[in-house]
């Protein structure tokens, strides 16, 4: 069918060209390491799902497990663990679950920490629509790129005086440029026709306006991608009404957070959907982007989909399409025979019995 | 604190001075786009329904940087209390110190309250039906501060207001209207878990308004979750409170959901004036002049002035006409679907007014 090919195609694209290739020199002939983040919650039976698919798939892949609990370094600063930054920096590429954000632990969110610590700028999101996994929405195709370092979330916040606060969103060329840039090699490197830059110049001058004019700069360069710009609320306006006309969507962090939920949203939620976080220096870090479910944790009923495509969007971007192709058919054919299928995905069957006839349908396939 | 609740008098908006004769004079701000078509359409079913409304026509040239226009626009609307508006556009091949006159209108007039009501139509193919969302977006501060700077070459700082206050007064709206219209339920939708300190301030305001209204369930939900919800299951929202940006957001997807921004209106309340216009303010530059664009909105739009004006008769009567079109003659125009043009449709409404026996003049 036409969206599941699309898919298949779009999947082995999107993080295929999308980095420019670390140095790798422990690549494809042996095994490649991976760092693997568990998470809380339901992170580490999906993650045990993940290695058990890869494991019967026999993918060239050795995990490292790692735990990000933020500890207090010298200096009294939160950082992560140095035996996981150690890992991250030699291996270059993670798989994450989910992590939970303590409320009054003390200490900033484990996603903030990883995002400062190896300059996560990119949020990578393909949204496709899943053959088998029926939605109001049928062919979506499109992909959010999301500037993850600046913008709203700078977390910057004063009380300037008793009930008026002031938060500063903060806007820089740099970080603009280098987000609109990856956009453009991003749709270059996986055949996409036109990229979109979301904003609200109308209202925020000189800091949207700021973005657009780095967009525009930078399109100049890529004279082969289509580009346009658009307000975030006609964005809005025309995505819940047909989905079909967007397809490279670059915007700053705030909008990008909404727009990628509201995508996921389109084609089944976060339980299905992958997500890659590009950062400087070659590191990419995929990620379930789902919360950790601690009602259900524990209990063997969790959906390993959404970690799954991200591991395979991990497997395309280190160069093992077959593999990523071969596990993701897998996957695919599970969801739309509907026969194990977990809660979320509509049946009742156990995580355990979802991965083990995804692993049936792999050796199947061998 | 909510001593200072009690200095803020909630008014019943009084219909506005500006009535002589039995006839009132409302502004009339044509804008850009579709805005001057559709508002023609507007007077010309208030002149054949007899509606004893007068328009003063005020223009805003967008293409200019002085601000004289839209003072012009803003002394006028203070003068007659009421105003009916189509978007300006705004230009970004001006300055940055060119504000958006939307955005200057609205907070000099300190119209507060944007309320947007989202209702499934059924005459209307959409992917979700029986949708009825109650939308009530601050309207005044939050990013639309038009605070900017850059401090630095290449770093531009834009400041997102909240205030105790403005916090307080959009809550006690939602609140209010909700009980007024009989709802139950009102979701608050934030960012609180990463703007602890605004978004932060604005749930507690939300919060401590609630706890007067113990009749009224109160919820919250992040405004990421919230757009997820909304394109999978939008029938369990009943009326939503937001600050400014989500606001945008959050009614822009709502009324993709009931069918687009030709068929939602909204209105815009302060506590002495009052601005009607489309729900989603959009110019829609690409289809003006080519009798295209939906009537709906604008018209409806124009029923709730007529509602504010307290001319319930007449409103009720231009609104039964357009859901008749809408969804009994099913005349629709090309943005949901249909082939009807825009005077098509008037004519319809018109012809639809006649039949029912009111007075109507020559058309």
């Amino acid at each position: 069918m036409a969206a599941g090919s699309a898919w298949r195609s779009m999947l082995s694209q999107v993080v295929g060209g999308a980095v420019r290739r670390p140095a790798l020199s422990s690549f494809s002939r042996g095994m490649q390491t991976v760092t693997l983040i568990p998470g809380d919650g339901i992170g580490p039976e999906i993650s045990s799902a993940v290695m058990k698919i890869f494991e019967t798939a026999k993918a060239p892949i050795r995990w490292e497990e790692r735990n990000v609990t933020a500890i207090k370094g010298p200096g009294g600063r939160w950082m992560i663990p140095p035996d996981a930054k150690e890992s991250m920096d030699k291996s270059k590429i993670g798989l994450k679950g989910p992590l939970k954000t303590p409320i009054a632990a003390g200490h900033p969110s484990m996603n903030l920490l990883l995002r400062k610590t190896f300059d996560l700028y990119a949020n990578v999101r393909p949204c496709i629509s899943i053959e088998g996994y029926k939605t109001p929405y049928t062919d979506v195709n499109l992909v959010t790129i999301r500037e993850n370092t600046e913008g709203e979330y700078s977390g910057i916040e004063h009380v300037i005086v008793d009930g008026v606060v002031q938060s500063i969103k903060l806007i820089t060329e740099d970080a603009s440029r280098r987000i609109a840039e990856y956009a453009f090699e991003y749709a270059r490197n996986n055949q996409r026709n036109s990229v979109t830059a979301v904003h609200k110049a109308n209202i925020m001058r000189m800091s949207d306006g700021l973005f657009l004019r780095k967009c525009r700069e930078v399109a100049e360069n890529y004279k082969d991608i289509k580009f346009t710009e658009m307000y975030l609320d006609t964005v809005c306006l025309n995505m819940v009404q047909d989905p079909t006309q967007f397809d490279v969507l670059v915007m700053p962090n705030l909008y990008g957070d909404i727009l990628s939920d509201l995508c996921a949203g389109l084609i089944g939620g976060l339980g299905v959907t992958p997500s890659g976080n590009i950062g400087a220096n070659g590191v990419a870090i995929f990620e379930s982007v789902h919360g950790t479910a601690p009602d259900i944790a524990g209990l063997d009923l969790a959906n390993p989909t959404a970690l799954l495509l991200s591991a395979v969007m991990m497997l395309r971007h280190m160069g093992l399409h077959d593999y990523g192709n071969k596990i993701q058919t897998a996957c695919f054919d599970t969801i739309r025979d509907k026969k194990v299928l977990t809660k979320d995905l509509g049946g009742n069957s156990k995580c355990s019995e979802f991965t083990a006839d995804i692993c049936r349908r792999i050796q199947d396939l061998d | 604190n909510s001593l200072l609740l009690i200095t803020y008098k909630m008014p019943l908006l009084q219909p506005p001075p500006a009535k002589y004769g039995g006839r009132h004079t409302v502004t009339l701000i044509p804008g850009d786009g579709i805005g001057p078509e559709l508002l023609n359409h507007v007077r010309e079913v208030f002149r054949f329904s007899c509606v004893p409304v007068d328009f003063e026509v005020v223009h805003v040239n967008s293409a200019v940087e002085t601000e004289d226009d839209i003072n012009n626009a803003i002394t006028a609307i203070r003068r007659n209390g009421v105003a009916l508006k189509g978007n300006i556009e705004t230009k970004h091949t001006m300055a940055p110190s060119v504000k958006s006159r939307n955005n200057l209108l609205r907070t000099s007039l300190d119209l507060y309250a944007n309320v947007m009501h989202c209702q499934s139509l059924p005459g209307v193919q959409t992917r979700h039906k029986n949708i009825d969302i109650m939308i009530i977006r601050e309207n005044t501060e939050g990013e639309y501060s038009s605070l900017e700077h850059e401090s630095v070459s290449g770093v531009v700082e834009s400041l997102k207001i909240i205030t105790r206050n403005n916090s307080l007064r959009i809550a006690d709206y939602a609140f209010k209207l909700a009980r007024e219209k009989g709802r139950r339920r009102v979701t608050a939708v934030h960012k609180a878990n990463i703007m602890k300190l605004g978004d932060g301030l604005f749930l507690q305001c939300c919060r401590e308004v609630a706890s007067g209204y113990p009749d009224i369930t109160f919820d919250s939900m992040i405004v990421d979750n919230t757009t997820m919800q909304l394109v999978s299951k939008p029938q369990q929202f009943d009326v939503m409170v937001m600050p400014n940006l989500y606001g945008n957001v959050v009614s822009n997807v709502c009324a993709g959901l009931v069918g687009g921004p030709g068929l939602v209106p909204g209105a815009n309340y302060g506590h002495v004036y009052a601005v009607f216009e489309t729900a989603t303010r959009n110019t829609g530059k690409s289809i003006a002049n080519r009798n295209i664009a939906n009537p709906t909105a604008m018209l409806l739009a124009s029923c709730m002035m007529l509602d504010h004006l307290k001319l319930y008769d007449h409103a009720s009567s231009i609104r039964n006409a357009i859901l008749n079109t809408m969804n009994e003659t099913r005349l629709h125009t090309a943005d949901i679907g249909g082939q009807g043009t825009t005077s098509e449709v008037v004519q319809t409404i018109m012809r639809f007014i006649q039949s029912k026996g009111q007075l109507t003049s020559e058309y």
